[in-house]
């Protein structure tokens, strides 16, 4: 396979096979490690919140009208006030629903009809509505564990099709499920750069206040040269990470854009994305997520919640930009050790060879030896270093921006409420400068506008409440989502230190019956 | 001052095995002259050590002797060492080298900078580190000007020497003694050796196959252990800079728990734990290498030097001596001042046999004390080294368990 930096991505068993690849997701080997595998395996397998429907329908497909579901703790009134126990994972889901065809192309915004949504049964067949299922407090504990369904993703072996202008970089993206949405349990498709970048201009903006759609190419662009290895490394882990969030957060899962990605034999070339694919574009929606905040409308509201957690929000941005910056440190320093070590390995070697006493000169070539073991080791710390912990904290910086632009979203909404409720204002102060003024021609058209702007301030209204109430549920799922992956990849880094340590054992444990042996 | 004048007492000096046990076996064993240094006083850039003699030996007038010495002292000992003729033939312990603050100052300087971008308990902790290094440096220093010492108290010869019994008793300054005899020397024999590589591998043809043996042996060594050095140095510092970001990391993670009011927090702050328990193993795991290795093949490549100046002065004694059979034959040839000619070239064959002799001896006693010096080195960091990532490899499995359990 290509991009061989010595970094393999972690190979599946059967390549040919689709059907039988089994994705490990095991992370790092145990003791009775050879000397000589290549690398570690960090892949990690994202595992989404599992989908329990309460009644099969008979296809199977539990994405039918006659599906199943009623939600039944919904509160529209409460603002999003949800304790964390309560909290379904789904209605979200409700609120972020696609009411388009899903074989058009454009995009729609979504703050339509929502929850009531789910009470209709008046629904066009080409529409696919989630399964809005109830739940037990059993249910949701099994769903927390994780063990009723699973979704594993690996995006592996990078591949350079065609040469020349038109050459491009295939990836495996491979999944592993027991969900029933899916047509098997095991399966892999070809995906091309701009594929990814296609599937994140359907879906970004049908999900504007969901936070892990974010396309965060933004360290592959510019400088970095794409045909080194490291570079292709960079971008296939980056891309898994982009694919692993996705699955991660239930109302992207069920869009079946995401579905088709997944599965799809041959997606249709996404030809606007193409020309775009360039780091002009990377850039545009990059901006997004790393937008200053420059609203500063404060909005009236009893609760101080949405700007206590903003401000929260922030400080933690700039917080983690530092971790960052120490962990981008650590990594420069452990690839200086690693070149060090090599270097002082070759002069140990020659000090060796000039060594007068036999058994010394022996000892000192063992010594090189050692520390050319020891630069490998370092060698794949550095790697973990940088993949399990810089790059996700990079990744988080930048999804923190991304909920700031949700903040930033529902002030707009506001804005509009604001706006609306101030023409209607003017429009009643019209109404009554006409009465007063005694012209009755003119009176029927006022009457239609405050009619008309009432319903627009009450539809307002409407809209700010259910995108407060999403923003909310939102930015409590990403907090829980954040928690989590970053318990995941601590723990995962920490055994990959693990693992080194216990190597240094071992190559040490080697050279000292070697030292001993002077004489 | 950011660091006043500290007084370093042994005990804090010691907890890492002495260098002088080390590098150099075997040094302090004669209880008839026993020299060690227990304590430092620090003060801005001058370090006054204090040199405590205890000896049975009837030249000396008191059996014990406290004086306070300074780096110069010690390079003037070793000067006057190098220029007495009756030392020729012998390997002259290495001078130790200048005590060296740069890195540590440097360090304070951009700490005091940048305090004002830190919160108290990053300075606090960075003011901790850059003392534990402070005090490395001086340990280390300590500890290569004692061996010296201890190398001329070992030695059947240099023991005896009149100035080095001056250096322990003499309980005033040694600065204008020193002026005085800078001012004799003038140094121009350090010159000379500069240029000495250059006589040896030109030289005269050697006769004799240990000299021929040892010369191409040593001149080899020599730079691949300067090398060595170099690239050991270049390692341990790399080392201690991951010790240091897995600091900052800690840091880091604290700062972030700070902010954090939920159940993660509790996460956050046990990760930053361990980040800074792994750096104090790090810090260590380089320290030891550093102490065990590098500063062996330091030590080395100056007494490879020593030797290959022993090696030198014979090269010119026999120069010396093949002048003298020239000069004995245009004398005779001339028929005048023969006697003297005759004297002239019997005293140089004294001397450059003499040297021959002792320069023998000294070389192979040398050979062994290496070979002992690197075994024991290279056992010692190995299983410090070990014992470091055992260390680490349990509190990892420690630190993973607790967080895999919340």
């Amino acid at each position: 396979m290509s991009g061989g930096c010595g970094r393999n991505p972690p190979p599946f068993p059967d390549d040919e096979d689709q059907e039988r690849a089994e994705l490990d997701t095991q992370v790092l080997d145990s003791d009775e490690d050879d000397e000589d595998d290549e690398g570690e395996d960090i892949f990690t397998g994202a595992r989404s919140k599992a989908i329990t429907p309460t009644s099969a329908p008979d296809e199977g497909d539990i994405f039918s009208e006659e599906g199943s579901y009623v939600r039944s703790d919904v509160h529209h009134t409460t603002n999003g006030l949800h304790s964390d126990e309560e909290l379904d994972l789904f209605t979200e889901a409700t609120v972020e629903l696609t009411l388009t065809n899903t074989t058009s192309q454009g995009r729609r915004e979504i703050i339509g009809p929502t929850v009531s949504a789910c009470n209709t049964t008046h629904v066009p067949n080409s529409i696919l509505k989630p399964s809005i299922v109830t739940k037990t407090m059993e249910e949701l504990k099994e769903e927390e564990s994780g063990d009723q369904f699973e979704l594993n993703i690996a995006v592996t072996n990078p591949e350079k099709i065609g040469d020349g202008m038109n050459a491009y970089m295939s990836y495996k993206v491979s999944t592993q499920t027991t969900l029933p949405m899916f047509l098997n349990k095991t399966f892999s498709v070809r995906r091309r750069f701009s594929d990814f970048l296609g599937l994140y201009e359907k879906i970004s903006a049908k999900h504007s206040l969901v936070v892990g759609k974010e396309f965060l190419m933004l360290t592959l662009v510019g400088k970095e040269d794409s045909s080194s290895a490291e570079f292709v490394e960079k971008r296939r882990a980056a891309l898994e990470r982009y694919l692993q969030r996705v699955v991660a957060h239930p109302s992207l899962l069920q869009d079946p854009d995401v579905r088709e990605f997944l599965e799809r034999d041959e997606l249709p070339r996404a030809v606007n994305t193409q020309a775009l694919s360039g780091p002009g574009l990377l850039k545009m929606i990059n901006r997004v997520s790393d937008a200053v905040n420059k609203m500063t409308i404060k909005i009236n509201e009893s609760d101080n919640w949405f700007e206590s957690k903003l401000q929260e929000v922030e400080n933690e941005e700039q917080l983690l930009r530092r971790l960052h910056a120490a962990v981008d440190s650590l990594v420069n320093h452990r690839k200086e050790l690693c070149s060090n070590t090599v270097v002082f390995s070759k002069s140990v070697a020659m000090l060796g060879s000039v060594e007068e006493n036999s058994a010394l000169s022996r000892a000192l070539s063992q010594l090189a030896e050692v520390e050319d073991k020891m630069e490998q080791l370092h060698q794949q710390q550095a790697f973990s270093d940088f993949f399990i912990l810089a790059e996700l904290l990079a990744d988080y910086v930048r999804l923190l921006g991304a909920v700031r632009c949700c903040f930033e979203q529902r002030m707009k909404v506001w804005q509009r409420l604001q706006e609306a409720q101030s023409t209607l204002q003017k429009k009643r102060e019209a109404e009554a400068k006409l009465l007063w003024a005694n012209k009755p021609e003119k009176l029927q058209q006022a009457k239609d506008d405050i009619n008309e702007w009432e319903s627009k301030v009450s539809q307002y209204e409407r809209d700010f409440e259910r995108v407060t109430c999403t923003v909310r549920k939102e930015v409590l799922r990403f907090e829980k989502e954040k928690a989590r992956d970053f318990k995941q990849h601590i723990v995962k880094y920490l055994e990959s230190l693990l693992h080194t340590q216990h190597r240094l054992v071992k190559c040490w444990e080697a050279f000292l019956p070697e030292a001993k042996a002077i004489a | 001052s950011f660091f006043p004048p500290k007084l370093f007492k042994r005990q804090t000096l010691c907890d890492m095995i002495p260098l002088v046990h080390s590098v150099s076996v075997d040094l302090n064993n004669d209880a008839s002259l026993v020299i060690d240094i227990p304590d430092a006083l620090c003060e801005r850039d001058k370090v006054k050590f204090t040199v405590h003699t205890k000896t049975t030996l009837s030249s000396f007038q008191k059996p014990e002797y406290s004086v306070q010495r300074q780096h110069e002292d010690f390079i003037w000992l070793h000067d006057t060492i190098v220029e007495t003729e009756e030392y020729a033939g012998l390997i002259i312990p290495p001078a130790p080298p200048k005590p060296d603050f740069e890195g540590p100052r440097e360090k304070m300087h951009k700490l005091g900078e940048g305090e004002s971008s830190m919160t108290k308990e990053e300075y606090a902790k960075m003011k901790q580190e850059l003392e534990a290094e402070y005090l490395a440096v001086f340990k280390k220093t300590v500890q290569v000007h004692e061996v010296f010492l201890q190398r001329l108290s070992s030695h059947p010869m240099f023991r005896k020497d009149r100035n080095f019994q001056i250096f322990l008793e003499y309980d005033q300054d040694l600065t204008v003694r020193r002026k005085n005899a800078k001012e004799m020397f003038g140094g121009f024999f350090k010159n000379m050796v500069k240029s000495a590589d250059e006589v040896l591998i030109s030289g005269v043809k050697e006769v004799d196959e240990f000299f021929e043996q040892e010369k191409n042996f040593l001149l080899d060594y020599s730079s691949k252990i300067k090398d060595a050095t170099a690239k050991a140095e270049k390692m341990t510092r790399s080392h201690k800079n991951v010790a240091d970001d897995y600091n900052h990391i800690s840091g880091a993670l604290n700062n972030i728990a700070a902010d954090n009011n939920t159940a993660f927090k509790k996460h956050l702050e046990k990760c930053a734990e361990v980040f800074e328990k792994l750096r104090k193993v790090e810090d260590r795991m380089a320290s030891d290498q550093e102490l065990k290795l590098t500063e062996l093949l330091r030590y080395y490549t100056r007494d490879i030097q020593a030797a290959k100046d022993l090696l030198y002065r014979r090269a010119r004694a026999l120069a010396d001596y093949e002048n003298s059979n020239k000069a004995l034959d245009k004398a005779r040839l001339k028929g005048k001042d023969v006697a003297q000619a005759e004297e002239n070239q019997k005293q140089c064959l004294q001397k450059f046999d003499k040297l021959s002799e002792s320069g023998k001896k000294e070389l192979t006693s040398f050979k062994a004390r290496r070979v002992v010096a690197f075994r024991k080195n290279l056992i010692e960091m190995t299983e410090l080294e070990i014992k470091h990532a055992k260390n680490s490899v349990s509190l990892l499995q420690g630190s993973i368990e607790v967080l895999k359990s919340n």
